[in-house]
């Protein structure tokens, strides 16, 4: 049954990146560069997105999910150097192609060879990340 | 232009709520990085079948919804050492960060949480300075 709601959500959440654009590198890359056309779609997609899980977030109060025992524990205030390092290297990335992990994986059946090699180079860096972690907390001091 | 918007809008809100079914029925957070990670590093292999269910949906229903939809395309650059050298940073930085657009993004800006936005504050202030360096400045992309 989780696996049944599992895969509905993934089907949404595939079907609102294609809706809203944001398979589309051109509009993703157009929302970074704000010294070009400057596109706002991302924007819109953000608070549209924002909305109803903001809402979710209010429901989970006193409550538990359907087909769970918990919700997910409050987030960790503390920042460190890898949230910082990590989003830095993201955005670099996200910046350079206009492809983030899910519109990676939901514009898989159109986005050809480029789109493959792209994803297999992002699990490649997703095996390595823990080896970089340990070099970067042995650099780094805890913030 | 304005239609463009709409629709961001539009599919914003399904993702949302997707996000939200996740939460409320589930109990889990909607990032796709994290539930990709788990399997690639065996973290969340225990929870695998849930993992790769939302996988196959992610890629399936889009794949049903192409043919069928306007001009879908992902307009992807054919320079094949951008696109693997993007793809090793997106990977690596988003497990680093234990989160990405969706995770850090939508699930965590919309409970306050501070993590979710200094990491968007980050990732699209890279994004940004990336896009004015490669195009702008060095005519790369």
């Amino acid at each position: 049954m989780r696996s049944l709601v599992s895969f509905i959500v993934g089907g949404l959440f595939g079907a609102g990146l294609l809706i809203s654009g944001m398979t589309d590198t051109a509009k993703v890359q157009g929302w970074l560069d704000i010294f070009g056309d400057w596109d706002p779609t991302l924007a819109f997609v953000m608070g549209g997105a924002i909305i109803p899980m903001a809402v979710a977030w209010r429901v989970t109060i006193g409550r538990k999910p359907v087909l769970a025992d918990r919700f997910p524990a409050p987030p960790e205030p503390k920042l460190g150097h890898n949230l910082v390092v990590g989003s830095t290297l993201f955005g670099m990335g996200w910046g350079l192609v206009g492809l983030c992990p899910g519109p990676a994986i939901a514009s898989l059946s159109f986005s050809g060879s480029g789109g493959f090699a792209f994803l297999i180079a992002m699990l490649t860096g997703m095996i390595g990340a823990p080896a970089l972690r340990m070099r970067l907390d042995q650099m780094l001091a805890p913030v | 232009m304005q239609s463009d918007w709409l629709l961001g809008l539009i599919g914003g809100g399904l993702i949302g709520s997707a996000a939200a079914i996740f939460l409320l029925v589930n109990g889990r957070i909607m990032g796709a990085s994290g539930l990709i990670g788990g399997l690639v590093d065996r973290s969340g292999w225990h929870d695998w079948k849930e993992r790769a269910a939302l996988i196959a949906g992610l890629v399936t229903i889009p794949a049903i919804m192409v043919p069928f939809g306007q001009d879908w395309q992902t307009h992807l650059t054919d320079n094949w050492i951008i696109i693997i050298l993007a793809g090793l940073l997106v990977g690596v930085g988003t497990r680093l960060a234990n989160g990405c657009t969706s995770g850090h993004g939508v699930c965590g800006i919309s409970r306050f949480s501070l993590r979710g936005i200094v990491a968007t504050a980050f990732y699209i202030g890279a994004g940004g300075l990336t896009v004015v360096l490669f195009k702008h400045v060095w005519g790369i992309i």
